[in-house]
């Protein structure tokens, strides 16, 4: 059973093998893939239209099967490896273990943002950012340099209290739990996080930067959280809603599963903690 | 940066039905043969937003209604260098592009000024 760790527990070992086979899956063309699935759904998710990855209900169960997909992948390169989380609640800081050059690599430098230590800088050769928005070929960040802070322990505790799932108008306008767990209502978790870091993760193609699946792996964890505190609460919509992902059909792009298959993360890996 | 008393005016729906000539006015633009195109079958929750075209940091950065329904829904263009920005409405009237997607700004001229921004100089890519 696959056990999602907390990125600060990892050991020297279990870094170095998560970095390699993320460089092979780069390698091969297969994680490159993962990206254009990302900014498809990021460019066709509409308030008003079809949304499904994003700014929806299933912005949940959609990114849980989109890390389980990408998981799997990785654990067809070394079967040992699990996607680590990152609590950016805790760990908030540019001096934090996870951008050690042994680990993620630091932020850019100010000129360009280009990144230009650890394994995902640009001079060493493995890890081209080939789908992309512009003509920049190099991975790119800007750790804080937006002025704003990641969020607080408080502000995550402010949002695991709200026992709705998501409501109508289920989209970026919503009240409730997934809309400001996503972040575009009220304190604002998840794209906070992806605009303190910058560079690509500030863009349609995040994931060409390997911190977005420690990032979604604990926007995941603070889901299965919310799910413990407020056992009566579940899925929202069931049935019957327009251009909407409701709890019992399928998600594309992979058409053959539903947000309910989704909503117990246990029949497929676990966390380290509670 | 934004002029706050013309941001606070487009906050509101009906103030934006009001004064967009009167942008269109102050803010010279080629727009006008655009406009034409709002035959648009998919009606726009609320009124389009001032179209604008002026150098920003030393790119040329220009927007307009599009009229087709090929941009997913926005019906509304913007241009770096004449190279499409992927931008987006939010239900809320904000705005996001592409290459700063999880941070919404008030108009698609504002969403233009902080791609140039975070573009530092990068010419786009065509998205489609």
């Amino acid at each position: 059973m696959t056990v999602r760790k907390n990125q600060a527990n990892l050991t020297a070992d279990e870094k170095r093998r998560l970095v390699a086979a993320l460089i092979e899956l780069k390698r091969t063309g297969r994680y490159d893939s993962f990206v254009t699935t990302h900014n498809a759904f990021i460019l066709g998710d509409t308030d008003t239209g079809e949304r499904v990855g994003h700014r929806s209900p299933s912005f949940l169960p959609w990114h849980r099967r989109f890390l389980l997909e990408f998981e799997r992948a990785l654990q067809s390169v070394d079967a040992s490896v699990a996607l680590p989380y990152w609590d950016w609640s805790a760990d908030r800081t540019t001096r934090a273990a996870l951008w050690g050059p042994d680990f993620l690599g630091g932020t850019g430098r100010s000129v360009d943002g280009r990144v230009t230590d650890g394994p995902f800088a640009a001079s060493t050769g493995n890890w081209p950012i080939s789908v992309r928005v512009d003509t920049r070929t190099y991975l790119r960040r800007s750790l804080g340099v937006s002025g704003r802070q990641l969020p607080t322990p408080a502000e995550v505790e402010s949002v695991l209290a709200m026992s709705t799932y998501d409501m109508a108008p289920w989209n970026s306008a919503s009240d409730g739990f997934r809309n400001h767990l996503e972040g575009w209502r009220g304190v604002n978790l998840h794209n906070r996080v992806h605009v303190w870091v910058g560079g690509q993760m500030a863009t349609g193609v995040s994931p060409n930067d390997p911190v977005f699946w420690l990032h979604h792996a604990y926007v995941d964890k603070l889901w299965a959280e919310w799910q413990r505190r407020h056992p009566a609460s579940g899925y929202l919509p069931l049935a019957g809603t327009p251009d909407v992902v409701d709890r019992g059909e399928t998600m594309k792009p992979w058409n053959d599963s539903t947000p309910a298959d989704l909503l117990d993360h246990t029949r497929h890996y676990t966390f380290d903690t509670a | 940066m934004t002029d706050p008393t013309r941001r606070r005016a487009l906050r509101g729906a009906a103030g934006l039905a009001v004064t967009a000539g009167a942008f269109t006015a102050v803010s010279p633009s080629r727009a006008s043969a655009a406009d034409h195109h709002h035959g648009a079958p998919t009606p726009a929750p609320s009124p389009a937003p001032f179209d604008f075209d002026e150098v920003y940091r030393g790119r040329r950065i220009q927007g307009r209604p599009s009229g087709g329904g090929h941009h997913h829904g926005a019906g509304y263009a913007v241009f770096v260098d004449g190279v499409e920005l992927h931008v987006m409405r939010n239900a809320d009237g904000t705005w996001i592009s592409v290459v700063s997607h999880y941070d919404p700004v008030p108009n698609p001229r504002a969403a233009a000024r902080a791609a140039v921004e975070e573009l530092q100089g990068a010419p786009l890519v065509p998205f489609n």
